[in-house]
């Protein structure tokens, strides 16, 4: 649509119904209480009665569409009749022929895969300002596609075009009526104002505005408040590439830009030739029927077609033909010219004929270079074209792809004509259109071309999906005693052992060695044994480089095998960022860090734990502490598994009684977290299970009897079982509190996890205050768990709140048998000392990410009380669960 | 004598028709007329007509209008065009 005189006047729609007679705003309410009835009662009507209706109404069209271009160019004296023509048969066939398959009512896309579906709603009713350029055309697109969609239109044509469009509308309705639309469902404005537009843009029952005009049409429909498609005006810019097919090019422009007089505002505007073939592309330009302007008669044209105050073109010219032009600028032109030419030197009011010229005027420039080229496209672009059309010619993809980074359009035609390229579905897939959307450039709220689909309200039901679970451990567990001698099946020419100095000295090294084939070099790297630093790590990998290794044996408890894990990592992948890898996250599969894939090296780890708790030797998770940054860093990755583990249980036979006690609670820990966690599954729960069985009733007996050899192998057993767990359905909020509590008054891990898991059994077994959002759980499943666990142990009990307090106190049983102290207090510290920790505490225990998949999202002051129940001892807890229910 | 309640079927051919010929027995019902929609599949705008003008009718002599087994599809362009309001439904 043109920026006409006529058009321009819509520019000052009052937004306000003041002026109108109490009969006006009679007869507009008359209209929209039709059209909300016909939208209404349309909402019953199935996709074959539209699909009827639609292929009806387009018929009518196609059958009138002579009759109606006739009355178009009669009412508007725009354009050439041959084109209008044209237009209204795209506007019906071709957009019927992108539609008629496409489902619009009920169901409209199905997504299995993704569990969801689509469901079309129509809007109601629609409000539609039809523009003076193209009016029937547009009239007829826009009943199609109301059809289609189930919607009711109120039509407000040009009023210099009224005739055509109420024509248009009449013979669509009677169509449609007459196929068994609802009464009502089109309308046509008589003899309307621009107030009778501004009270139907702002009336309640109106659903959208489709607002196909100038500036003004669209500002007014935005500013309505109500939702619009507002779609406006354009200034073409051409690229013609010297790669470009001259001939087909100069064709494409000529009937781009003459068809229907240039009315369609995709249509070329300014064309930038490169400088190469310049004159043999205005050469071809004459051959074909245009008249190449001189600066004299350029000059001339500026003045009589161009506005100087506003730098618009001027309404007269728009739709004219190029002699009617030249005419009206006192240029002497043959008669048969189909298209003037204007070289121009710049973009902007100093060079008038660069703006929109919905007439058959071209201008032309001549483009030195790519850069320059495409610099003026971009000018042309920003001078009232922003989210049109762009044009190229060219056989160059890189300057086409350069020209499409750079065009703010949202259609870049290629190698074919503007204007009817634009339309869609002729030269190109585009969906056929007759309101371009300008995207944000342009005002608009689309840049795509209007079609069915912003005539429906889409609802999406997504269904619950089944979440995707894993269970991943390292491929390779060996058990029992003696297990030690499956070392050496695995080849290797280089091994690092890493270890901690008790160990070496106790020959646990020695009786490793022994199973290491003879050919291979061994290095034995002493760490020390504590949880590793930054700066231990980095030496193993110094170690590792220089023996250039292809197998790690970590020996030792979890700090040794943790250190192997990330010396591991650091050797194959000597760039990774080990802060960067700790970066917080909320679920493995969408965290925003990735793990190394790529590697420089290559080594097996196999990890032979000679405690019974961390369980490490299977676990993703490896904990270091940077202390020149004075921060620990935890790594959780798959990539991180031990390829091998061994589980023998005579590395642990000399384990002290207290070291034994601690290590077992961590693993019951470890166990009972996993069972009741979000991300549990029956195969985490199979192996926590499993592993609690086996610690309530071994640890007792190696604690007490610690060269037990069955003991001690069921609990070497138990804590691998239950890191299997922990592994893939992670810990909860015992661990969160632990590791508060224990870094802050340096209480070891076991002892510290023992003090809170009573309070903590209790805690997830009653209602909680708010729930985790988790897609592996159906419903809140934690007091049921406990109980199921209780049964295990037979614990007995009948309610599942009888079974969890029997839960409860076995538990404490088992803390009292192991000698755990009652409470934080027995540790020696003082109700003011803890009174004093307490928010450190709780914002400690609250960053920790081990409660992510804790069953109950704890509270900042719930956790406070956790602590506070901790510090007060066993004996307290007390449990109210969510129902008696037992069905796990 | 005045009747308490009275259940009219309506067919969906006659729809209009119907609900004419009801209106002009409103005088004889005291408290409520039921109106079965069970046989009726959609209603055009026709139809709304005429149930507004039977909402009225029924407004004027202090009548309720009950309308059973209306289906989804005619409950929703009721409410669309803001008639639901008139009329208490039943299953």
């Amino acid at each position: 649509m043109s920026i006409s005189e006529a058009v321009q006047e819509r520019v000052q729609i009052p937004l306000g119904p003041e002026s109108l007679s109490k009969e006006r705003i009679a007869y507009l309410e008359r209209l929209v209480c039709q059209a909300r009835t016909a939208a209404a009662v349309f909402t019953q009507f199935t996709q074959e009665d539209v699909d009827h209706i639609v292929k009806a109404i387009v018929l009518a069209g196609l059958e009138q569409a002579q009759h109606l271009a006739r009355l178009a160019v009669e009412d508007t004296g725009i354009g050439v009749m041959e084109d209008k023509v044209l237009k209204n048969m795209v506007a019906t066939e071709f957009v019927y022929d992108y539609i008629k398959d496409k489902r619009t009512v009920g169901v409209i896309r199905e997504f299995p895969e993704r569990n969801l579906v689509e469901i079309a709603d129509p809007i109601g009713v629609i409000f539609s300002l039809t523009p003076i350029t193209n009016p029937t055309s547009t009239v007829l697109f826009k009943c199609v596609m109301a059809i289609k969609t189930r919607n009711a239109v109120i039509f407000s044509p040009h009023p210099n075009a009224w005739r055509c469009c109420s024509e248009a509308v009449n013979i669509m309705y009677e169509t449609a009526l007459k196929h068994g639309a609802p009464e009502g469902v089109f309308t046509c404005l008589e003899s309307h104002t621009l107030q009778d537009n501004a009270y139907l843009m702002q009336h309640k029952d109106v659903g959208l505005i489709d607002a196909t005009g100038g500036p003004g049409v669209v500002k007014a429909a935005y500013s309505s408040g109500k939702p619009a498609l507002g779609v406006g005006p354009g200034n073409t810019p051409v690229y013609l590439e010297k790669t470009a097919d001259v001939s087909t090019a100069v064709v494409d422009i000529i009937l781009s830009k003459t068809f229907d007089n240039g009315t369609i505002c995709a249509s070329e505007q300014t064309v930038v030739i490169d400088d190469e073939i310049y004159d043999l592309v205005l050469k071809r330009f004459a051959e074909l029927g245009t008249h190449i302007c001189n600066e004299k008669e350029t000059e001339l044209l500026a003045r009589t077609v161009i506005d100087p105050k506003t730098g618009f073109m001027q309404p007269m010219a728009v739709g004219q033909k190029a002699t009617d032009i030249a005419r009206l600028a006192g240029l002497s032109v043959k008669p048969d010219t189909k298209l003037l030419i204007a070289p121009i030197q710049g973009v902007g009011r100093e060079h008038p004929l660069s703006v929109e010229k919905l007439f058959p005027l071209l201008a032309v420039y001549r483009a030195k270079s790519v850069d320059e080229a495409l610099r003026v496209c971009v000018d042309v672009n920003h001078t009232g074209g922003l989210g049109h059309t762009a044009v190229i010619f060219s056989r160059n993809d890189e300057v086409i792809r350069r020209f499409g980074e750079v065009m703010n359009a949202g259609r870049i035609i290629v190698n074919s004509p503007g204007s009817i390229g634009a339309l869609g579905a002729v030269y190109n897939d585009l969906v056929p259109t007759f309101s371009f959307g300008c995207g944000t450039g342009g005002g608009n709220s689309t840049t795509d071309n209007v079609n069915i689909y912003h005539y429906l309200n889409i609802k999406r039901v997504a269904r619950r999906t089944q979440a995707h679970m894993w269970f991943r451990v390292p491929n390779q567990i060996y058990f029992n005693l003696n297990a030690v001698e499956n070392v050496r099946q695995f080849p290797s020419r280089s091994t690092i052992i890493v270890t901690n100095p008790a160990l070496e000295q106790i020959g646990h090294v020695d009786l490793v060695r022994r199973y290491i084939p003879e050919a291979t070099h061994v290095h034995v790297s002493v760490i020390p044994d504590a949880e590793p630093e930054l700066k231990v790590v980095m030496q193993g990998v110094e170690s590792l480089n220089f023996y250039k290794a292809d197998q790690i044996i970590a020996l030792g408890g979890g700090s040794v095998i943790d250190a192997a894990k990330i010396m591991k990592l650091k050797y194959e992948s000597p760039d990774a960022d080990l802060k960067e890898l700790a970066a917080p996250f909320l679920d493995l599969r969408k965290r925003v860090i990735r793990y190394p894939t790529e590697k420089i090296n290559r080594v097996r780890l196999i990890a032979i734990s000679t405690t019974s708790g961390t369980g490490s030797e299977v676990t993703p998770f490896a904990v270091l502490t940077d202390k020149e940054r004075g921060r620990k860093v935890t790594l959780a990755d798959y990539s991180l598994s031990p390829d091998v583990a061994i589980v023998d249980p005579q590395f642990v036979m000399s384990m002290p009684k207290g070291l034994t006690a601690d290590t077992g609670i961590d693993c019951l820990t470890h166990a009972l977290e996993a069972a009741v966690s979000s991300y549990a599954s029956a195969y985490t729960d199979s192996n926590a299970m499993q592993a609690i069985r086996m610690v309530f009733k071994y640890l007792p007996i190696a604690y007490e009897h610690p060269r037990d050899e069955e003991a001690r192998s069921m609990m070497h057993n138990a804590a691998c079982i239950a890191a299997m767990a922990f592994a893939n359905a992670s810990v909860g909020v015992n661990h969160a509190l632990a590791h508060a509590f224990g870094a802050h008054f340096g209480v070891a891990h076991g002892r510290a996890n023992a003090l809170m898991l009573p309070h903590v059994i209790a805690y997830n077994a009653s209602v909680p205050t708010k729930f985790v959002p988790s897609p592996y759980q159906k419903g809140y499943l934690a007091h049921k768990k406990y109980a199921t666990i209780a049964d295990l142990l037979g614990l007995g009990g009948h309610a599942i709140d009888e079974k969890v307090k029997n839960l409860v106190l076995a538990t404490e049983q088992l803390l009292d048998q192991l000698g755990f102290p009652r409470s934080i207090a027995d540790l020696g510290i003082s109700k003011g000392e803890f009174e004093q920790a307490i928010p450190d505490l709780t914002k400690l225990a609250f960053d920790d990410p081990s409660w992510r998949s804790n069953p109950r999202m704890p509270l900042m002051r719930e956790l406070s009380e956790l602590f506070w129940k901790a510090y007060r001892g066993r004996g307290l807890a007390k449990v109210a669960c969510v129902s008696q229910q037992q069905t796990v | 004598m005045a009747m308490t309640a009275v259940w009219l079927k309506i067919d969906e051919v006659r729809f209009v028709q119907a609900l004419q010929e009801a209106g002009k027995k409103m005088d004889s019902v005291d408290d409520e007329v039921v109106l079965d929609f069970s046989s009726v599949r959609r209603i055009d705008p026709r139809a709304l007509r005429a149930m507004e003008e039977f909402a009225g009718i029924a407004a004027d002599n202090g009548v309720k209008v009950v309308l059973s087994d209306v289906n989804v599809g005619i409950y929703k362009v009721l409410k669309l065009v803001k008639l639901a309001w008139r009329f208490s439904f039943a299953s």
